[in-house]
């Protein structure tokens, strides 16, 4: 395939959004450059678990965000297995359902308040006595209190998932650039973007995308065009190869506590789910420490404890890897979709914190509609770039 | 308090830990092994006390550490994590893989890592048939254990380890039906200049095994190897094919031999994981170190096979300067080891052509079909690798390894990794990360292990590099 | 000193390993991959590969080649990826 000198979009960033992006756009018709100053789906995606959630999100939002997303999910890996063909597309999708435990009394009653109101804006959400959540996983801890199953969560394979969009993005006459470095952006004589500088080339395009998920920020700035997107620290222990123990993505009720703080110090709460290979894996971590990847004990101690208490027969098996990545957040803790009001033609899709697999689709879509001009499914308005939170003043 | 703590009781490590403690500085010195000597210097393990084989630094007598090295056996180093001023290494201590192994947590501000090597074996159709070895396991195996891995034996691979290999088989009661060397003659080498006048000590020993192998008959075949391995539930037999210059098989020129076990050694990978850990620079496989075996993580020294293919005399001349620089680390008063220095640059000499003339060269990957295995633990067929890198176009091993499979099992990538790195066309040092070195039980990892002599930050701030 | 491999007694000496002492058997493979069912043995023989799983004392996953045997060790083969009992 020869080499894209000229695009409609240049997309920054070749991770599970900016993939989704691309895909989108390409899907619209629009002729996609992916840039990745890394390796494609080596950064933040590589280092996810493929959550695609409902259950964790109150309503809001975010909430309409990954309910189109979950729908999006499953149309999108079926249209791609029939443009790609079935390995291409394969990415582990996996629609097992959440089970959110309480393993104490305090926490029953807020979780079945949560559970109502998602109820209430359309997500299933049932809730279980403790016998019927140990019925649907054996191996569950006797301390259960009360428990909720979402039939709508979800898993999938993140760099596989990556992978397929950026390859259905190669098949309709896009490229994708690993190695390449987006540095600075070019303007016409109106002040719109009209090219971006990557490497020692420059590429001319019509819209920039910055879908750098933590280094949106860094990125932002380095193009004039600040942003606040900040990286939180995750991580998560992959043990050895297990006969099938955990069926659903079964976490403890104080992950949607965690997921919403701004707390600045290290949360831990259990996330443990099965994969297609065989291996459990235990979440999640959050932690602010900028970008600092040193190795903390403390925190793989604290994921170990929780898991063991959520599963106790774990507690025997060997825990082989660790990995982690840099989640963006907000300081709203919203994602940010849209076009820089300051910079016409730059535009932002970042910010989704630990949420971003889950969010892709409808992320791509939303910027889709949204570039393209037509109608989009959720209002775009909560997303959008110039709120307080992402940008403290806009430059006029 | 000054403290050192040593990784690694091979020979780096031991040199590393009597150079420190003859400084007067306490020394942690930590290893997997029961007994002292790494894999190099394998003891008996059924016999008492410490014994090493007849060897040329350490002779048969019995082998005391100085009284201020603290020997750590039967120990896995889980994770090193940096601290303020230094590292903590986070051990458990006790029978291998049990749950009741004891945590313990060390620090120190001063690090030696010595964790060696261990053989690379390039896949071929059968090698994961029981019965296929490494030349290592039958070393350690025989030297270890007193135990044959076969009866009759095929050792292939290339470079001089070969040869020991086999004498360590014939010598626990295995007939070697022939030794397969992939590139030219180890003794053809050894008695040209760029071999002899590297003065290794280890030419006479190695003359000393090609005349055990010429006693018992065994035939040793340069630019051959064992190409595929037969049998339905063990290895019953395998192909030997004569190679050319770059290993692609001479047509024509494969045999079948009758063999209960092969046993092979393609040079050696250092195990990178714990320096890396420690995020000390790597380049083209190994850790890169100054002078004084300091690496680019100031506190961090590391010696032996992780800084470079060389033997036991260069690995125990880098450990003895490795121990010194150390000790003068954490303040003791040391003079540059000039004559171990001097030891070291005409070890690394005589290492670089030796690693020159058996190197691994690209026709292995021609050995392989379709269906050939390439990561044992996953079972990813050379097919699916390939499928992964067209349809994926991932491009590093981060990412490799998730859409292939490859590497994600319980070695994680130990012994796939270079070699998918080379099929895939990425670069390997992605494979050697591993934050967690060792396989550790859930319910350990969850339990508090008390920090032994935490680092006093303050004191930690003077220390100063050391330079020579 | 006495262990049990898969139920059958066995004499062992002080310092060997589980993969020793089964070598001496003759015993070439005790463990299947989870995938194929393939049969697995001992491998790297210096505790890197994992090829060597063995159970002992119900602990799965444990390197035959690095584990030392005590007495009355209960060993026994194991059958792709298995849970602790």
């Amino acid at each position: 395939m020869s080499r894209i000198e000229t695009a409609d979009v240049v997309v920054i960033g070749a991770g599970i959004i900016g993939a989704a992006c691309a895909e989108a756009l390409s899907a619209s018709g629009l002729r996609v450059l992916v840039v990745d100053r890394g390796a494609p789906a080596g950064g933040t995606t590589a280092g996810g678990e493929g959550n695609v959630l409902l259950s964790d999100k109150a309503p809001g939002p975010e909430l309409d965000l990954a309910v189109l997303s979950r729908r999006l999910w499953p149309e999108l890996i079926e249209a791609l297995r029939a443009e790609l063909g079935d390995e291409a597309a394969r990415v582990e999708w996996e629609p097992k359902g959440g089970l959110v435990v309480a393993t104490d009394q305090d926490a029953v009653g807020p979780l079945a308040i949560l559970a109502e109101a998602q109820r209430e804006v359309g997500v299933e959400a049932v809730e279980l006595t403790p016998d019927e959540a140990r019925a649907m996983e054996p191996h569950l801890t006797e301390q259960v209190a009360g428990a909720v199953h979402y039939p709508g969560d979800a898993q999938l394979q993140p760099v596989l998932a990556a992978t397929a969009m950026l390859a259905a993005v190669r098949a309709r006459g896009g490229e994708v650039r690993g190695g390449a470095e987006a540095h600075g952006l070019v303007f016409d004589a109106w002040g719109k973007v009209a090219g971006v500088h990557v490497g020692r080339e420059t590429i001319a395009c019509d819209a920039v995308v910055n879908a750098c998920g933590p280094w949106a920020g860094h990125f932002s700035v380095a193009v004039g065009a600040p942003i606040e997107v900040l990286p939180r620290r995750g991580m998560v222990l992959v043990t050895g190869p297990l006969p099938h123990v955990v069926g659903r993505k079964v976490y403890a009720a104080d992950y949607v506590a965690a997921v919403a703080s701004s707390n600045v110090d290290l949360q831990v709460s259990a996330v443990v789910e099965s994969t297609a290979t065989g291996t459990v894996l235990i979440g999640s971590s959050r932690q602010r420490v900028g970008f600092d990847e040193a190795l903390q004990v403390e925190v793989l101690r604290r994921l170990a404890r929780s898991a063991v208490k959520l599963f106790p027969v774990l507690a025997g098996v060997p825990v082989m890897r660790t990995y982690g990545g840099f989640r963006p957040y907000t300081p709203d803790h919203l994602p940010v979709i849209g076009e820089d009001p300051r910079f016409p033609g730059l535009w932002h899709a970042s910010g989704h914190e630990g949420a971003g697999i889950g969010l892709a689709p409808a992320t791509g879509r939303l910027l889709a509609d949204l570039m393209c001009g037509r109608e989009s499914e959720v209002d775009p308005l909560r997303f959008k770039v110039d709120r307080p939170a992402v940008i403290a003043e806009v430059r006029t | 308090m000054r403290r050192i703590v040593v990784i690694g009781a091979g020979p780096a490590g031991m040199a590393a830990a009597s150079a420190a403690a003859l400084h007067g500085v306490d020394v942690v010195l930590i290893d997997a092994g029961a007994k002292l000597g790494g894999q190099y210097h394998r003891q008996d393990a059924l016999a008492p006390g410490d014994r090493f084989a007849p060897s040329v630094k350490l002779a048969s007598r019995r082998y005391e550490l100085p009284p201020n090295v603290e020997h750590v056996a039967n120990a896995a180093v889980w994770a090193i994590e940096p601290v303020d001023g230094g590292h903590r290494a986070h051990l458990r201590v006790g029978p291998a893989d049990g749950l009741d192994r004891r945590g313990r947590a060390v620090e120190a501000r001063a690090l030696v890592l010595a964790t060696g090597a261990y053989d690379r074996a390039l896949p071929f159709p059968g090698w994961d048939l029981p019965g296929v070895f490494t030349a290592g396991a039958a070393q350690a195996l025989a030297k270890g254990q007193g135990v044959a891995v076969g009866d009759r034996v095929v050792v292939g691979g290339t470079g001089p380890f070969l040869l020991p290999v086999a004498a360590s088989l014939i010598g626990a009661g295995a007939r070697v039906v022939e030794v397969a060397e992939a590139n030219a003659a180890v003794t053809g080498w050894l008695s040209k200049p760029a071999g002899a006048l590297a003065g290794w000590s280890k030419s006479g020993e190695l003359a000393r095994y090609a005349g055990m192998l010429a006693r018992h008959r065994v035939p040793y075949r340069s630019r051959t190897a064992v190409v595929e391995a037969h049998g339905s539930e063990c290895v019953e037999s395998v192909t030997v094919a004569r190679l050319d210059a770059l290993w692609n098989p001479v047509p024509g020129s494969e045999r079948r031999v009758e063999a209960d076990a092969v046993a092979v050694g393609f040079g050696f990978t250092p195990q990178l994981e714990l320096a890396l850990a420690a995020r000390c620079r790597v380049e083209d496989g190994f850790v890169v170190v100054d002078a004084a075996q300091g690496t680019s993580a100031p506190g961090v020294f590391a010696a032996g096979e992780l800084t470079g293919i060389g033997g036991a005399d260069l690995a125990a001349s880098e450990g003895a300067v490795a121990g010194a620089a150390a000790a003068k680390f954490v303040g003791a008063a040391v003079e540059p080891p000039l004559r171990a220095m001097a030891r070291v640059r005409s070890g690394r000499r005589f290492a670089e052509a030796l690693n020159a003339a058996y190197p691994v060269r690209p026709g292995w990957q021609g050995w392989l079909r379709d269906d050939t295995i390439v990561c044992r633990c996953e079972e990813v067929t050379r097919a699916a690798l390939y499928r992964a890198v067209d349809e994926r176009d991932v491009g590093a091993a981060r990412s490799l390894k998730l859409v292939s499979g490859a590497g994600l099992g319980l070695c994680q990538g130990r012994v796939c990794g270079r070699n998918v790195a080379e099929l895939a066309d990425v670069d390997g040092t992605g494979f050697a990360k591993r934050p967690i070195a060792s396989p550790i039980r859930l319910s350990e990892l969850a339990e508090e292990e008390p920090v032994e002599s935490p680092i006093d930050a303050e004191e930690s701030g003077r220390a100063l590099g050391v330079e020579y | 000193m006495r262990v049990r491999f898969d139920g059958e007694e066995v004499e062992v000496q002080e310092g060997q390993t589980v993969a020793g002492v089964l070598l001496a058997k003759g015993v070439r493979s005790w463990r299947t991959t989870r995938g194929a069912g393939r049969p697995r043995g001992l491998f790297c023989g210096i505790g890197v590969c994992f090829d060597c799983l063995v159970k002992v004392n119900g602990v799965p996953d444990v390197r035959a080649c690095q584990r030392v045997v005590a007495d009355g060790d209960d060993i026994r083969t194991q059958a792709g990826a298995e849970l602790p009992s």
